[in-house]
């Protein structure tokens, strides 16, 4: 397309068609003042700070909504330009109360340093100003001085475009608009923490940061975020050795300039009351405080009598999968020293099928940036929005254009999202109506039918999703946390790669936890004759060594997680918080968490990103790395004596070895589909947003929002019905255990399930996340 | 919710749209919900919502731009007086002072018997008879002279 030239404060440039004055200026580094102007929103073009004076235009016009014309010439800082935008000022500053002293935004305020550079010094103004009145619209933003607002509509597009669900909005008209929630609602968002950030005045802060410190008294510090698969970049905001805040640090192909709400405040739960911050020791029943070397004298002795006594494979190593790369890396050189091949970070996996038949490490398939040029989508068991928030915005926005996004899942969830085709079912199904898919694909392309899928029967939902992948020139084929999880996982990743090979896609998974690639990385998986995640869990071990990790809650299965633990005669607890350790453990070791330890996570495309400590270890915290090679050392196990992280890290080689490893194929997992059909009522069990790793758990202003309500018995009006049962009623849910929950009609779920959640302490007792429960009226 | 009368109506009103842009009809469903039920209640607009396909907020926002609709409950006749310029410069302040006093309450109140409620209002494209009276929405009257003024509070007052 031709290239229009354009002249701005007399520099020329080409730009593209379409482009706009702001775009340009923005292009030669041209400041514009503005407010209402957001690269990644449409343009509003109501604050008119932004206004420029443009060759032959009578009036001056707004850079942000005025497209360039060949040959246009812009005076950004003529007089005229100058005068517009001092005049807008003026207005803007009319209403605007006075508190920059007690504002929190005071430092980091648009309006303040536009203010300074485009203001007068004095008001000419001298009638009453208005008063908007302040409003509750949750735990995490703050709407306390909403007569600051200058209405610029910022956190009303964000809500529309990103977030995909307006919940402000501005009513009323000329002075007396206002942004507010719908009667008194409040914003449930799971990225409505970015309102913050994009607000250019103080209208919307953060509350739980509010009033405790000037931004200008804080340290910046890059770092990672350790909660989901995406890694997404922030900086921590410390004081005294405290993580006060955390906002997004812009990297355009990893979380461009947004986080979600769990990244940005399960920082709390770093300065937590519930941190563990001495070693302890069990001594005849009860906990007593300990130094380091004793403590890891004693899991050093423990550990040798155990292997002593009953073999090392006797002794069992479970890992978080938000670990870094290097304490994964030393766990399963612990393990492996001391003679047991027995160490897994894969806690909420139930099928291990696939191991020993993967061609590498799964990943997402694909930079997270080329999400938006697929044109055709398929995602199987995924909840997609609260697994991967700021993933799931990618698709959200791509589905604006051309992409076509096709869903199998087991529960219908809302994704605030275009969705073309979906197959809902009960989780048992799901290899089946994947199986059609790929049946469905095949027969469409004219290519041979894959002899496992080929007595399947067809039905209308997948067809139509066949046909939208058919229909796809760049196909995205993606396996959700849910997949993983699934009983037939190895299966369900199977089919997908049939899937792959017959539409031409590329396929991946999109990744349970922050370091999911890296623990493939660091090889932290059993070997031959090792036990998985699972087995340890199934069939029990005599020692544990938990890192990172709670096992009633980050396990696939919760109840046998927890008889395990009972059981067990020596357990030691790697971990930030005691939490219910303090009921199995023998010996309690304070880890430092992300923001204490420098470390590395690789993210699910594989980008490998490390991080330096933010603030110095709590109490007497100790990095993981650093727990783990004094415990080799202790147990006289050769190579455990690195000085820094870095060298942990170098012990695994070149980076651009790691990526070489990233392969999604499997090979030779048996495929059987059409098994029969199950009439006994199934579980479907998420992993809620706030309760998936030990930090947020603790994460006090997240636990009050909605999406941290204790979990229910979610079901269909018609599995209610032939229950007995209706909306409010407790039940007795027997599974593994048994658990007294509130029913709730949903009829977005399949027939023939219940919806629990899994990760919370209510239901723990239920055990697997997958399988038949029965459900009576309590 | 709303009656099937006027979701037929509203129906009436999203067919002259594309399908994919029910949100269109929005200002006509509502003058359609407001008749039924005389005011714009938060479960009204809501209502209206999740018809149309729109976040409640949005439809709030439409309802709280333009004055005709009513966000609180009006007396049995809404009393609308231009005060623009025009209509000012013709007497309509006058006017509205008499229409005050006459029924007993200011701007924005109901009279206790619930039968009237006085309300200003913007522009009304009539400002070569003013001064203008707008009832419920529906009923214009021009050249409002204080006689004409009581003679509609007569009549309107007899008929409820």
């Amino acid at each position: 397309m031709a290239m229009l030239k354009v002249e701005v404060d007399g520099q020329g440039l080409e730009v593209p068609h379409g482009s706009t004055v702001m775009e340009a200026a923005n292009r030669l580094g041209i400041f514009v003042p503005h407010f209402c102007y957001h690269k990644k929103l449409s343009i509003a073009a109501n604050c008119r700070m932004c206004l420029v004076q443009v060759e032959k235009a009578p009036k001056p016009m707004p850079a942000c909504a005025t497209p360039v014309t060949d040959g246009m010439k812009v005076w950004t800082h003529s007089e005229a330009a100058k005068k517009a935008q001092s005049g807008v000022m003026e207005f803007l500053l009319i209403n605007h109360p006075l508190d920059c002293p007690i504002c929190d935004q005071g430092g980091e305020c648009q309006l303040q340093d536009l203010a300074v550079g485009y203001g007068g010094s004095a008001s000419r103004y001298t009638e009453a100003k208005r008063v908007v009145f302040h409003k509750n619209i949750g735990p995490l933003v703050s709407a306390e001085e909403m007569s600051r607002c200058i209405h610029c509509t910022r956190c009303v597009r964000f809500g529309q475009e990103v977030a995909g669900v307006m919940e402000l909005g501005m009513i009323g008209r000329g002075e007396h608009s206002e942004i507010v929630s719908f009667v008194g609602k409040t914003v449930d968002s799971e990225l409505s923490g970015n309102m913050i950030d994009i607000c250019p005045v103080g209208a919307l802060t953060s509350k739980p940061f509010r009033y405790s410190a000037r931004t200008w008294e804080l340290n910046r510090r890059k770092t990672v975020s350790p909660h989901d698969s995406l890694g997404a970049n922030l900086i921590a905001q410390t004081k005294q050795d405290r993580v006060l805040r955390v906002v997004p640090l812009e990297n355009e192909a990893v979380n461009e300039c947004w986080i979600s709400d769990r990244d940005r405040f399960s920082y709390e739960a770093l300065n937590s009351a519930e941190r563990l911050t001495t070693p302890m020791i069990k001594e005849d029943g009860r906990w007593r405080e300990a130094d380091w070397q004793s403590a890891l004298a004693l899991v050093a002795k423990r550990l040798g009598e155990v292997k002593a006594a009953r073999g090392a494979s006797a002794i069992g190593t479970l890992v978080s999968a938000s670990a870094t790369l290097e304490e994964m890396h030393l766990a399963q050189k612990l393990t492996r020293a001391i003679g047991s091949e027995n160490v897994d970070f894969r806690l909420r996996q139930s099928d291990f099928s696939a191991d020993g038949k993967r061609a590498g490490a799964p990943w997402l398939g694909m930079p997270v940036a080329d999400i938006a040029s697929l044109d055709r989508v398929l995602v199987v068991g995924s909840f997609l929005r609260k697994d991967h928030p700021v993933l799931a915005s990618r698709f959200r926005i791509a589905g604006k254009r051309i992409q076509q996004l096709n869903i199998i899942h087991s529960s219908d969830d809302e994704l605030l999202m275009a969705v073309a085709n979906k197959a809902i079912v009960p989780p048992n199904e799901l290899p089946e109506v994947l199986g059609q898919v790929v049946k469905a694909v095949a027969e469409k392309k004219e290519q041979p039918v894959p002899s496992a899928v080929a007595a399947l029967e067809v039905r209308d939902d997948t067809r139509k999703i066949a046909a939208s992948l058919c229909s796809g020139k760049a196909v995205g084929l993606f396996l959700g946390n849910f997949a993983e999880q699934h009983p037939r996982a190895a299966e369900l990743h199977s089919l997908m790669q049939m899937l792959s090979e017959l539409v031409g896609a590329r396929f991946g998974v999109l990744g349970q936890s922050a370091n999911s690639v890296g623990g493939h990385i660091a090889n932290c998986v059993p070997g031959a004759g090792g036990l998985n995640a699972s087995a340890m869990i199934s069939s029990p071990r005599s020692a544990y060594v938990l890192f990172g990790m709670e096992p009633e809650l980050d396990c696939a299965d919760s109840a046998q997680a927890t008889k395990a633990m009972r059981g067990a005669e020596f357990v030691v607890a790697i971990s930030t918080y005691a939490g219910n350790a303090t009921e199995y453990a023998d010996v309690l070791l304070p880890l430092a968490p992300y923001t204490e330890t420098s470390g590395t996570y690789v993210n699910c495309e594989g980008r490998v990103q490390a991080f330096n400590a933010v603030v110095r270890a709590a109490g007497q915290s100790r990095p993981g790395w650093k727990i783990l090679r004094v415990l080799g050392n202790l147990l006289e196990l050769p190579g455990f004596d690195q000085e820094s992280s870095e060298a942990v890290r170098a012990e695994l080689g070149a980076q651009s070895g790691w990526t070489a490893r990233l392969d999604n194929r499997v090979n030779g997992v048996a495929v059987s589909l059409g098994a029969g059909n199950s009439h006994a009522l199934q579980r479907v069990a998420d992993v809620p947003i706030y309760f998936s790793d030990p930090i947020v758990r603790r994460a006090e202003s997240l636990q009050m929002t909605r999406d941290a309500r204790p979990p229910q018995a979610r079901m269909r009006a018609s599995v209610a019905q032939k229950l007995g049962v209706s909306a409010g009623d407790r039940v007795r849910v027997k599974q593994a255990g048994e658990v007294a929950l509130d029913v709730i009609i949903d009829d977005r779920l399949p027939e023939g399930v219940v919806r629990i959640a899994a990760a919370h302490p209510t239901t723990a007792a239920l055990g697997a996340m997958f399988g038949e429960l029965s459900v009576e009226r309590a | 919710m709303l009656s099937a009368e006027s979701l037929k109506k509203i129906d009436r009103e999203i067919a002259k749209y594309p399908a994919d842009q029910k949100q269109s009809a929005v200002m006509a469903a509502l003058v359609i919900a407001q008749d039924e039920k005389g005011w714009l209640a938060p479960e009204t607009i809501d209502f209206v919502g999740g018809y149309l396909g729109m976040a409640p907020v949005a439809v709030y926002e439409v309802a709280s731009f333009y004055n005709m609709y009513n966000l609180q409950p009006t007396g049995k006749f809404k009393l609308t007086i231009c005060t623009c310029l025009p209509c000012g410069l013709q007497g309509s302040l006058a006017a509205a002072d008499h229409l005050k006093s006459r029924l007993g309450i200011d701007f924005n109140e109901t009279t206790p018997d619930g039968k009237f409620t006085l309300k200003e209002g913007e522009c009304m494209g009539a400002c070569a008879m003013a001064p203008v009276v707008l009832v419920n929405n529906k009923r214009m009257c021009d050249s409002m002279s204080n006689s004409k003024l009581d003679a509609l509070v007569d009549e309107l007052g007899k008929g409820a």
